[in-house]
């Protein structure tokens, strides 16, 4: 396996994507919670352009194909200055999902669709427990359901949908505009776009299936690996934002007449707190290796990664909070933007719980 | 051997465990190890059987006892790569490394980094054959955390120093043949300026040593007493007063040595083996048990990628985040141990052999070689540079 720092090529990956980012920053996610928007339109047209959307997209079909360390390097960009795209809803997991199935994925790459994927029905991730239906009739298939939580659910323009069929579940490639289907916007902390959607008789033709009928979860899975190691590479991104801006912040507020940054009890805890950050960057690239290396047993490698990277997360915009006093509380001061999408990270593709439970199956470890 | 890629590694793997299976008497192979399995060497180690220093003396003969220094000095110039693979090969056969000591870890790399060639050709193979034992005479009594304030002097003698003066935590003094000290030897400079890197044959008359009994019941360490010691002015490292340049260097390994747990000085007991009897369902052990594993893996990563960064150039006072982090984690794994080993664990040598004097002993791991304290000190103040007061 490739080494666990960056390859040359990543690294002027990243330093572009470093670049972009910031020239947006948060004011960018600021100006679209703002104005009511799913995310900047311009700004992902300019991330399409660069090949971002076609990163997980073979480049027969227009896409860039860098692979899941590189998809990671971007996920981590965006992260760190917390841009709102659909790139992990549309360009990592459903273009992983299409690809794997034989699927065309060129529309994700040249940016004409954006894909949601359609999934969580109650408050907890929990694919096997799709209840929504998928009646046969005549060659296809009718929806009837309602899914709880579905990133990206009011822009996206096609669903990736997971419902139960006779023959188990089974993973839907359907239009979003499509008879019968309603969808709700969701005001969630992030500010991001999110959705409620119920599915009142939609029909699907054989055709709108990826992959096997009965075989969702086998075409999903992968998909949802690349996701999880992704949204874990946004965290990760995220966790060095919020970071950066709070060693800022501890090098130029002054209270006692020194710098807060003097202050040991404040020192051990950044200090604390980067050897988590760090160590929580290893899983994240280790998980983008075996993605690349070795996809059909990058499991571990990745719950591990989704584990760590929701915790440290976690821990980073507290504690950002925290050190920032008063102002953290504000509006006004960054940091809480942070705070809010840490949270929907942390819950989204399944929380702590439901990824140190996989780790400790895998391992063969007496689970709960 | 050159590194000629994963083809020639697989070839590599086979060779190196083909020898081993060969080579390995039955006394070290086949079981689990404690620490009473571990060869030390020196001209006073007892060897607990024929097998184990048969061991010693076969590997030694292959220069598998220090399998990366150059062949010249007793190894067997094997790349990194090379040595993960020989680790790998021994864990997986199930046998004892053939021999540890603080030549190889401390000694040995100070001697390579800053040892006159002619050191180098005199210490080194005395280390890898383990004819010489060494420990280290670092802390004293008013220099823990403040290593750079040793009062330990020397005085200079035109061909000796006379040395006069007291250390603490020296590591199996009373077992070991030579001690490399830091010994201040002008008192005037600055406390980081005035101190040399000294080698000292244990028995040179004036010196004693007296162990210290420890919480685990144990007796690792000792004080140890200079009384008028005469040490040649050669059996010096580096330059004289530039002794801290040395112990910097070596402090920065150790960090990563006890944060890896590479040093011996951690046991690498896997929560698994406590928790596999299955009668542990508390959700709050078993919320534990996952927490660590999850947190163990991620920090072997980091050791991995670590070892990746510093390929490439260094990674610094980083270093330090490795020993907090791994100490830390060493003794959260043994207090779970504890907990999941109920009233089985609490014995001095019981259902799980030392397990509690191993528990005891991990207490140490966030004190010796720079405290967390002083990791996070240095995290602080040279990695993310926040203002000192």
């Amino acid at each position: 396996m490739t080494a666990l720092i960056p390859t040359e090529d990543e690294v002027m990956l990243r330093d572009a994507a470093r670049a972009f980012c910031e020239a947006a920053g948060v004011a960018n996610l600021r100006a679209v919670r703002d104005a009511g928007k799913p995310y900047d339109a311009d700004l992902w047209a300019e991330m399409v352009a660069m090949g971002w959307a076609g990163v997980l997209v073979g480049e027969d079909e227009g896409g860039s194909d860098m692979g899941f360390a590189a998809a990671n390097v971007l996920a981590e960009e965006m992260g760190r200055s917390l841009i709102a795209s659909p790139f992990l809803s549309s360009a990592v997991i459903a273009a992983t999902a299409l690809r794997r199935a034989g699927r065309s994925a060129a529309a994700i790459a040249d940016g004409t669709a954006t894909y949601a994927l359609a999934l969580d029905e109650t408050r907890k991730f929990a694919p096997e427990a799709t209840a929504m239906e998928a009646r046969a009739l005549g060659n296809g298939f009718v929806l009837t359901g309602s899914k709880a939580f579905v990133a990206e659910g009011t822009s996206a323009s096609r669903l990736l949908v997971l419902a139960r069929a006779e023959a188990g579940l089974t993973l839907f490639d359907i239009d979003a505009e499509s008879a019968g289907l309603s969808r709700d916007r969701l005001a969630l902390v992030d500010s991001r776009d999110h959705a409620a959607l119920r599915f009142e008789g939609v029909e699907a033709t054989g055709d709108d299936v990826v992959g096997e009928v009965g075989g969702g979860l086998v075409a999903l899975g992968p998909a949802l690996r690349a996701g999880q190691a992704t949204i874990s590479a946004e965290l990760l991104g995220l966790s060095v934002g919020a970071f950066a801006m709070t060693t800022g912040y501890l090098k130029e507020r002054k209270q006692f007449g020194r710098v807060i940054g003097s202050f040991q009890a404040l020192q051990h805890r950044a200090a604390h707190l980067f050897s988590e950050i760090e160590v929580t960057a290893s899983a994240i690239a280790h998980a983008g290796r075996m993605l690349d290396a070795d996809p059909d047993n990058a499991d571990l490698a990745v719950s591990l990664a989704k584990a760590r990277a929701s915790e440290t997360a976690g821990l980073a915009v507290r504690e950002g909070v925290q050190m920032h006093g008063g102002i953290g509380m504000t509006d006004e001061y960054d940091i809480g933007f942070y705070m809010k999408r840490a949270r929907v990270g942390a819950e989204w593709l399944g929380d702590y719980g439901y990824h140190a439970g996989r780790v400790a199956a895998l391992k063969g470890q007496a689970a709960a | 051997m050159a590194d000629g890629g994963q083809e020639s590694l697989a070839a590599f793997r086979d060779e190196i465990a083909d020898w081993i299976d060969r080579n390995a008497p039955a006394d070290v192979r086949g079981r689990d190890f404690d620490e009473s399995d571990i060869c030390w060497g020196g001209r006073n180690f007892v060897f607990k059987s024929e097998g184990q220093k048969l061991w010693m003396d076969r590997c030694s003969a292959r220069g598998l006892t220090a399998p990366r220094w150059d062949t010249a000095y007793g190894g067997a110039g094997f790349t990194r790569a090379q040595e993960k693979v020989w680790l790998e090969e021994l864990a997986r056969l199930r046998v004892k490394k053939p021999l540890e000591s603080f030549g190889l870890w401390m000694l040995g790399p100070a001697l390579l980094a800053f040892g006159t060639e002619e050191q180098k050709r005199h210490y080194l193979p005395q280390i890898t054959r383990g004819e010489i034992r060494w420990c280290q005479g670092y802390s004293e009594p008013g220099a823990g955390s403040d290593l750079a304030s040793v009062q330990t002097f020397g005085a200079d003698k035109g061909d000796h120093w006379l040395v006069n003066g007291q250390k603490i935590w020296t590591s199996y003094a009373d077992k070991a043949d030579w001690i490399f000290a830091l010994v201040r030897t002008d008192r005037e400079a600055a406390k980081h300026k005035g101190i040399s890197f000294l080698l000292v044959d244990m028995t040179t008359p004036g010196i004693s040593t007296r162990p210290i009994r420890l919480i685990s019941g144990k007796s690792p360490f000792c004080e140890t007493f200079f009384d008028d010691v005469v040490i040649p002015k050669d059996q010096i490292v580096g330059e004289v007063n530039r002794g801290w340049d040395v112990a910097k260097h070596l402090l920065t390994h150790e960090r990563e040595m006890i944060g890896g747990g590479g040093s011996g000085a951690i046991g690498a007991r896997s929560i698994g083996s406590v928790l596999a009897d299955g009668d542990i369902t508390d959700p709050h052990t078993v919320a534990r048990a996952q927490k660590l594993e999850i947190d163990s893996l991620a920090f072997g990563l980091t050791m991995e990628r670590y070892r990746d960064l510093a390929k490439q150039g260094g990674v610094g006072h980083a270093s330090a985040m490795l020993k907090y982090y791994g100490t830390e984690l060493n003794k959260d794994r043994y207090e779970l141990l504890m907990t999941a080993g109920g009233s089985d664990a609490l014995a001095w040598d019981g259902k799980y052999g030392a397990l509690a004097p191993e528990w005891l002993r991990t207490k140490a791991n966030s004190i010796e070689g720079g405290t967390s304290e002083v990791m996070l000190d240095i995290l602080s103040k040279r990695v993310l540079e926040l203002p000192g007061e």
